[in-house]
């Protein structure tokens, strides 16, 4: 499973600050000790970014310097994006977008997808609030799909995301969520990718059982064969490396959380 | 519609590992398919034989095997002279079986010294093997990596008992590693990670999964060997990766099939064709397994399984 680093987010102060200085230094440090937990992708969560549409492409180049992985660019501001998109290193992987969604004000991005030829994150939801379960956000997904589509993006550039929400606060969506991973992959052949924002599920919670109720929720969705995570790579790999000896998928050896 | 074959395409790949120096160095490993699956992908070198010389003249091969070194088994130089002169050998493997403290117990110097005087002779790889006593191949085989340096030897075989010294001695001077467990493919993968956390370079690491003769517990080392493989291949497993060897000759010389007379059991036919096709049947069963290096004995056999080789690549 992918795991792409979620601590490069403008809502960390360390972060924030550096990214306002234009700083490198922190961001290389996260973004370094993130790839060598085991991030096959990073996130740069940049804010809406008003007024500072160079800072993607900034942020791309600061990763790409230290870090040999493609940037899961995360922001709803098109022009930034597309700088960013402008500068990325395709030689580790096409960059990702985060994200589209079912909501018009989206639409745009799936523009750039194309023109750039790359992945982007589909958020199954639209403009009327938070889908109800796992056939609302099937729906859903099946309307950005046949959009992309007409946008002539490839299904295998999509990843589908069913929107994790807070066990604290609607605890029977865990659940509903992990049947949306198993149903999405069905709406395609080859099947369909998908992501969560893992760490929603823990929002809200006391600090200490949330990297708990984190590992737990993604055994249940590596097990229905999730693509990829958004998370804290180092709180999580433990959890990737031993579900992939239970269901089979490395060998066996006393040093496997050690490889 | 035509009939299109489906492809295995598979992810990872066996290391591409060469072993010796100069015009006469041989590489193997190196494809990213299935033994023999060159439809499939790249097969760019094919295995390797190399021919067994013991330190000492042979007392327990059965004859037919040891008429044919009885002229030169008395020296190891001499032995493996004639393996490369005569009978074409591509490899070497020394097997310093004098050393063992049952068998004549001679010291690591006295090895190391072989090690220099056969190396001097030959100009193709050499593999230099222990007694498999453990305690002693550490002393024997850390004075013989350091006597041939500069000649880019496998040295063997390191287990998880003595792994740090014979794995250190291969490293400081610049040789390649045999890995041995016991027909077990988690301790092999275990064996090849703490060796890499020494610091050894897991692309100059041959894995030996432990052989045996057919008859004898061919089908485990044929399934680890598969499974070794397909961990490399299907899962890119990268502790997996490396070429392995198997050491088929002193397996199968050693069983009743292959000294048994014809006259005590006529049913099992002509002693001598018997002991080699053994050989050869092994050696061929695990190169179609996965094994890239193989340590034989009987020319003839050897010869017969370099034609099956030819065959399939």
């Amino acid at each position: 499973m992918l795991i792409i680093g979620e601590k490069l987010s403008i809502i960390a102060k360390r972060v924030r600050e550096a990214m306002m200085r234009r700083d490198k230094g922190p961001i290389q440090e996260i973004a370094k000790a993130q790839f060598e937990k085991g991030a096959g992708m990073i996130d740069a969560n940049i804010g809406p970014a008003e007024g500072a549409e160079d800072l993607m492409a900034w942020m791309v180049t600061t990763i790409q310097e230290v870090v040999p992985a493609p940037v899961c660019l995360d922001t709803t501001n098109y022009e930034a994006l597309e700088q960013g998109l402008k500068v990325h290193n395709n030689e580790w992987g096409r960059p990702l977008i985060n994200s589209t969604s079912n909501d018009p004000e989206r639409f745009p991005i799936l523009e750039l997808t194309a023109k750039y030829n790359c992945d982007v994150i589909a958020l199954t939801v639209g403009k009327g609030g938070l889908p109800a379960d796992a056939e609302e956000r099937t729906n859903i997904a099946v309307e950005l799909m046949g959009r992309a589509a007409e946008y002539g993006i490839p299904m295998e550039h999509i990843y589908l995301d069913p929107l994790v929400l807070q066990a604290a606060t609607t605890q029977d969506q865990a659940l509903k969520v992990v049947q949306t991973i198993k149903m999405f992959q069905e709406l395609n052949d080859p099947p369909m990718k998908t992501v969560v924002g893992l760490s929603n599920i823990s929002n809200g919670c006391p600090k200490h059982i949330r990297h708990i109720l984190n590992e737990h929720f993604l055994t249940l969705l590596i097990y229905e064969g999730l693509t990829a995570a958004i998370a804290d790579p180092a709180e999580i790999i433990t959890t990737v490396k031993t579900v992939d000896i239970l269901m089979n998928k490395t060998l066996y050896a006393h040093s496997y959380l050690e490889m | 519609m035509a009939f299109t074959p489906p492809k295995e395409v598979n992810t990872g790949k066996v290391y591409s590992v060469t072993m010796g120096t100069g015009e006469k160095a041989v590489t193997i490993g190196g494809e990213n398919v299935l033994p023999f699956h060159g439809f499939e992908g790249v097969v760019p070198n094919r295995p390797a034989i190399a021919f067994d010389v013991l330190d000492i003249a042979p007392v327990d091969w059965p004859d037919s095997v040891r008429e044919i070194y009885a002229g030169v088994s008395d020296d190891p130089v001499k032995w493996a002279k004639y393996c490369v002169e005569t009978l074409n050998a591509k490899a070497i493997a020394l097997r310093l079986s004098g050393t063992h403290p049952d068998n004549g117990n001679r010291s690591a110097a006295e090895a190391a010294d072989t090690v220099k005087r056969v190396l001097d002779a030959i100009n193709v790889p050499l593999i230099i093997l222990g007694s498999n006593h453990v305690e002693k191949d550490t002393d024997v085989l850390v004075k013989a990596a350091e006597v041939a340096k500069g000649r880019n030897c496998i040295i063997g075989k390191a287990q998880e008992a003595n792994y740090k010294t014979i794995a250190a001695a291969a490293m400081a001077h610049d040789h390649l590693l045999i890995a041995m467990s016991e027909l077990d493919i988690n301790l092999s993968k275990q064996l090849n990670i703490m060796i890499t956390q020494l610091g050894f370079n897991k692309e100059k690491i041959i894995i030996d999964p432990m052989c045996s003769a057919l008859g004898y517990g061919l089908e485990y080392t044929y399934t680890v060997m598969e499974r070794i493989r397909l961990a490399a291949l299907t899962q890119n497993d990268v502790t997996m990766q490396q070429p392995i060897v198997g050491d088929v000759g002193m397996y199968v010389w050693k069983i009743k099939e292959v000294s048994a007379s014809e006259d005590i059991l006529p049913e099992w036919g002509a002693l001598k064709e018997r002991g080699i096709a053994w050989e050869a049947q092994t050696a061929s069963a695990l190169v179609m397994s996965g094994a890239e290096l193989l340590i034989m004995r009987h020319p003839e056999a050897a010869a017969a399984v370099d034609a099956f080789i030819n065959e399939l690549m």
